[in-house]
């Protein structure tokens, strides 16, 4: 077991890859499901009615079933449809539709904790529905949700791991080829787990710093940071 | 030691650099209502703490009855089952219903048969004049009442002394009164109390000794009467006379 | 293979999500609950400990946790990739729950436990009686969110062979050359048993609400 150290320097290389490719998996399903979660959040918190019920319908669907079945879903089961998509592509598109699920929630509690308030003083002043929305609510609320929000970059990194079942050739992808060629499973999956937990700590730092710098002082949600 | 229900010797406490009180000597015999009177944060709290081992002193001895309960090898649980308390908060059980709360230290601390203790538990909250409520929760209780089965709790545990931290600080003026009365019930009853308050007419009417303490030590203590004509310290008769305007005046209207 | 046939078998994999959700998620709770109680009473050092198994347990995707485990037991004691899968699930569990319960019971007051001592009560007896009946009130809407997690990474379980519901959606799909609909309605059996999850952990929140006048 201990010799996971000396996997990690033997395939170094390769997982250093394979971890960029996870870092990119993240990155993209993490800016995809923050655009089309702000559209649900939006949708849920300001929408019409059809708009709203699609919105929740949409959230308790992603939310309620496995990541890893919605890729199976994107990837096997589309094709049978006519839409045929690469491996990374459904890769990328599982993650952002699935992130998008969760971010939507987020998002939508900060909005709704500015809420009411907010949008009767824009109005009041002659601003439309929609100019309140993205220069006075908006950017409260993106702020407010910060806190809260940083737990999704984590679980989204850390979900980014079951690509490899499609033969995306992410972090895990490479722990599974080192232990094929060494027969040592424990030894493989231990040294991507070091890699992961590197890469979880480093998000981490990174997220404390924006959130550090994005506080607006003495206005916070009973935010819930850390909790997964 | 000899017949004094709580000795307290020499006693000390130090938060960090913060000397809380130092030196404190405080005897308490049988039937004594004792009132402790004095400016916030003058270690009040903290010296009741104390006497059930709530909180630890860092010098001197406090004995309950003959059995010294500051030493090291003593039973704090055994102990606290003979002291009584009753906090500024309340703090009841908020997942029990007011009987509940009353009968739980007699089930599984006094490791009483349930029927018996369910009984005892309702004489309790008979005394305090809350047996129509025995089957609410705390949440569904106003503060008085909160405080009252907080009593009940304690007697039911039938301690040697009864102690009470601030009981009627944190309710509405309109229900201290209920409160007040039960303590003075109690009193007269001949319950060995000891009573940490702002509420000068209760103190006057009921205490039959008046501790002022200031600044970490007991400046003076005697009878209500000495206390009130006759303090042998300009200071006391400035806290007595400035606190009886705030609060004594009240009983006087009433 | 007409529909119902295919609908059934997919079905029939049921019985292995749940079985795997009925081993890790009991177990999650009970390792939790003590982890728990160790981490908020047991003394700095204890506390540090957990601290350090909540950050490994929690930093590192539960898929690589769940294969590191698997072959651990696998290698050492003979279990079924069923078994395996299950208990792996169940530690990884531990930790997330560990966290709720820890939160939980913070956030029951600190009075809470000073009154119970002054009635005589022993720690051990606060926190059985007056601590841990307030927190698990307090838990069970993190919890449900935790316990709808681990449905859904049950299916985590498919890489190591056992036939529960997606692996069956993937051996279907293969014969029948219906994908979308295999994924479909496995996606589907998936949401059922979640929607079932939070309906009940919902009644059973309404349930032990303690009463209070607003």
């Amino acid at each position: 077991m201990a010799d996971w150290f000396n996997l990690l320097v033997r395939f170094f290389d390769d997982f250093l890859v394979g971890a960029m490719v996870t870092l990119e998996l993240t990155a993209i399903g993490l800016v995809m499901g923050f655009v089309l979660g702000l559209g649900l959040a939006l949708s849920r918190a300001y929408g019409s009615k059809p708009l709203r019920w699609f919105a929740t319908g949409y959230i308790e669907l992603f939310r309620g079933t496995p990541l890893l079945v919605q890729l199976f879903l994107i990837y096997y089961g589309l094709p049978s449809l006519g839409i045929t998509l690469s491996q990374s592509v459904s890769a990328y598109l599982a993650l952002g539709l699935n992130s998008a699920a969760y971010q939507a929630e987020y998002l939508r509690g900060a909005i709704l904790a500015i809420g009411n308030t907010q949008m009767t003083a824009g109005r009041a002043v002659g601003l439309s529905r929609w100019q309140t929305i993205i220069h006075i609510i908006l950017p409260q609320a993106l702020r407010l949700a910060i806190p809260s929000w940083s737990n999704e970059p984590i679980l989204l990194l850390k979900s980014t791991g079951v690509v490899f079942l499609i033969a995306v050739q992410d972090l895990m992808a490479k722990a599974k080829r080192a232990a094929t060629q060494t027969y040592n499973p424990i030894g493989s999956y231990l040294a991507v787990a070091v890699v992961y937990l590197a890469m979880v700590f480093a998000l981490n730092a990174l997220l404390k710093l924006l959130e550090r710098r994005a506080r607006i002082p003495g206005f916070e949600l009973a935010g819930k940071k850390g909790e997964i | 030691m000899a017949n004094h229900i709580l000795t307290i010797k020499n006693l000390t406490k130090i938060y960090g650099d913060n000397v809380i009180f130092e030196g404190i000597d405080l005897t308490v015999d049988e039937g004594d209502t004792i009132v402790i009177i004095g400016p916030s944060g003058t270690g009040k709290s903290t010296l009741l703490r104390c006497i059930n081992l709530l909180t630890k002193p860092n010098g001197g001895q406090i004995w309950l009855d003959d059995l010294e309960i500051t030493a090291a090898d003593v039973d704090e649980d055994n102990v606290r089952q003979h002291i009584g308390m009753v906090f500024q908060n309340f703090l009841l059980f908020n997942h029990l219903t007011a009987l509940n709360n009353v009968k739980l230290g007699l089930v599984k601390v006094k490791k009483m048969d349930k029927a018996a203790a369910e009984t005892k538990a309702f004489q309790e909250l008979e005394r305090v004049g809350l047996s129509d409520r025995a089957h609410h929760y705390p949440g569904q209780l106003s503060g008085g009442q909160q405080q009252r089965v907080a009593i009940a709790r304690a007697l039911a545990m039938d301690p040697r002394i009864m102690l009470f931290d601030e009981p009627t600080s944190a309710l509405d003026p309109e229900l201290i009164g209920e409160v007040l009365e039960v303590m003075r019930k109690l009193s007269l009853a001949g319950m060995t109390m000891v009573v940490v308050t702002h509420e000068m007419g209760f103190a006057r009417e009921v205490a039959d000794r008046i501790v002022f303490m200031e600044k970490g030590s007991i400046v003076e203590q005697g009878s209500p009467d000495d206390l009130f004509y006759r303090p042998k310290f300009p200071r006391t008769r400035e806290f007595l006379w400035k606190i009886t305007e705030l609060y004594g005046k009240k009983e006087e209207e009433a | 293979m007409d529909l119902s046939r295919f609908i059934q078998y997919i079905a029939s994999g049921t019985a292995y999500t749940l079985g795997v959700t009925i081993i890790a998620l009991p177990s999650g709770l009970i390792l939790g609950i003590i982890f728990a109680i160790i981490y908020v009473y047991g003394g700095k050092i204890a506390a540090r400990i957990m601290n350090f198994y909540s950050t490994i347990m929690r930093g590192i995707p539960p898929i690589v946790l769940l294969f590191i485990l698997y072959f651990i037991m696998s290698g050492s004691i003979n279990l079924t990739p069923f078994w395996a899968g299950s208990i792996s699930l169940g530690i990884i569990s531990s930790a997330y729950q560990m966290e709720i319960i820890r939160g939980a019971i913070l956030s029951v007051s600190g009075g809470q436990m000073i009154a119970a001592l002054a009635i005589g009560m022993s720690r051990m007896q606060a926190i059985r009686y007056i601590i841990l009946p307030q927190t698990l009130r307090l838990a069970i809407p993190p919890w449900s969110n935790e316990a709808a997690i681990v449905i859904k990474d049950s299916s985590l379980v498919y890489a190591l062979g056992v036939p529960e519901i997606l692996r069956r959606a993937q051996l279907i799909s293969a014969s029948t050359q219906q994908p979308f609909l295999a994924y479909t309605t496995a996606a589907f059996i998936y949401f059922v048993l979640v929607l079932i999850t939070n309906t009940l952990l919902g009644r059973l929140e309404k349930r032990l609400r303690i009463p209070a006048n607003p």
